[in-house]
């Protein structure tokens, strides 16, 4: 199959309230992982592409999150692109 | 007047919207299916709450490249009242028909409660018959109802009035106790700059009855009649036709 295969991080802007990561720092505390000072939840999507390469399936990915994938209101994301699953 | 109510996939509260204008309110009022294009010359359209297709990757982020929504935006542009109730505000402010975003609540808890919210200003079409600062008893059943904004957009909506409802306590105090969900402000409702565009998480449809909830949220509609029945003018201009949210 080979073509190209998008990760996509999508995470909540810095100064937005995560309340999850809040919850899940706090659950780690617990634990006894005192260590931890932050933790921030986000998403991570595979994205499959076919037919298109390097910059352009760059360009294509990022059109993909500013429409659809993340909300540029709350969300920052990043891409990182590499070989696709056969 | 003539209402029509947008119905999803996941949809659930286009019913009572359908029964509180039709059967409560006496008006005309039209379910639109989210794959047709035409609105059938609604005056006000509402989206009502639910899960709209599955609410999945965030709420209202697929609905909003729903056929119907494209009929929605260029109602809304050319001064045509849109009526966003839950899901529904989700929807409008992920289209950008409203600014800001909902967020998970900061407690992580769904929240099923009866909430009091302070009219803010009588200067929508959604509030026209109400006193600024009147304060009604509305229900509220969301998971993601925290309104959050950029400190400039906040800014923004406080000195344009257009922060239409808060939550506050029984004496209509804005204390954080009274914020269900943990709202930038307390904010329960806003506004579009041209004013024709109403947000809000509390559900007003599910308050038309005293047998069920009470009738606060006939305040709501009214207005909305009362201003269509003016020729939608109301005491002010019809509203301003502007460009983004």
């Amino acid at each position: 199959m080979g073509g190209l295969l998008a990760r996509v991080y999508v995470t909540p802007k810095r100064g937005i309230l995560d309340p999850q990561g809040k919850a899940v720092q706090h659950s780690l505390h617990v634990l006894g992982f005192g260590e931890v000072t932050d933790v921030r939840v986000g998403k991570y999507i595979e994205v499959q592409l076919r037919d298109v390469a390097g910059d352009a399936a760059m360009a294509r990915v990022r059109q993909m999150c500013e429409r659809l994938l993340a909300n540029g209101v709350i969300e920052d994301f990043r891409v990182e692109l590499g070989e696709g699953r056969s | 007047m003539r209402w029509g109510v947008v119905v999803f996939p996941g949809s659930l509260d286009d019913r009572d919207a359908l029964r509180a204008t039709e059967r409560i309110l006496g008006d005309e009022a039209v379910a639109l299916w989210h794959k047709d294009r035409d609105l059938r010359g609604v005056d006000c359209v509402i989206l009502p709450g639910g899960f709209s297709y599955g609410d999945y990757l965030r709420c209202g982020a697929m609905a909003k490249f729903s056929p119907i929504m494209e009929a929605v935006q260029a109602h809304a542009r050319t001064g045509g009242l849109v009526f966003g109730i839950c899901n529904g505000f989700q929807i409008l402010c992920e289209a950008g028909l409203l600014p800001g975003a909902l967020v998970r609540n900061r407690s992580l808890s769904f929240v099923c409660d009866t909430v009091t919210v302070r009219v803010e200003t009588s200067d929508t079409p959604f509030t026209m018959g109400c006193r600024a600062g009147e304060l009604l008893s509305l229900p509220i059943k969301h998971g993601e109802g925290c309104y959050v904004a950029d400190e400039e957009t906040l800014a923004a909506l406080e000195s344009e009035r257009r922060i239409v409802l808060r939550y506050t306590d029984r004496g209509g105090r804005v204390v954080p106790e009274a914020n269900p969900n943990g709202a930038l402000a307390n904010v329960a409702g806003v506004c579009s700059a041209g004013r024709n565009v109403l947000g809000l998480m509390p559900h007003p449809e599910h308050a038309v009855e005293r047998l069920t909830g009470g009738e606060d949220g006939l305040r709501l509609f009214r207005s909305v009649q009362s201003w269509c029945g003016r020729g939608g003018t109301g005491e002010r201009s019809t509203p301003t036709v502007v460009s983004g949210p």
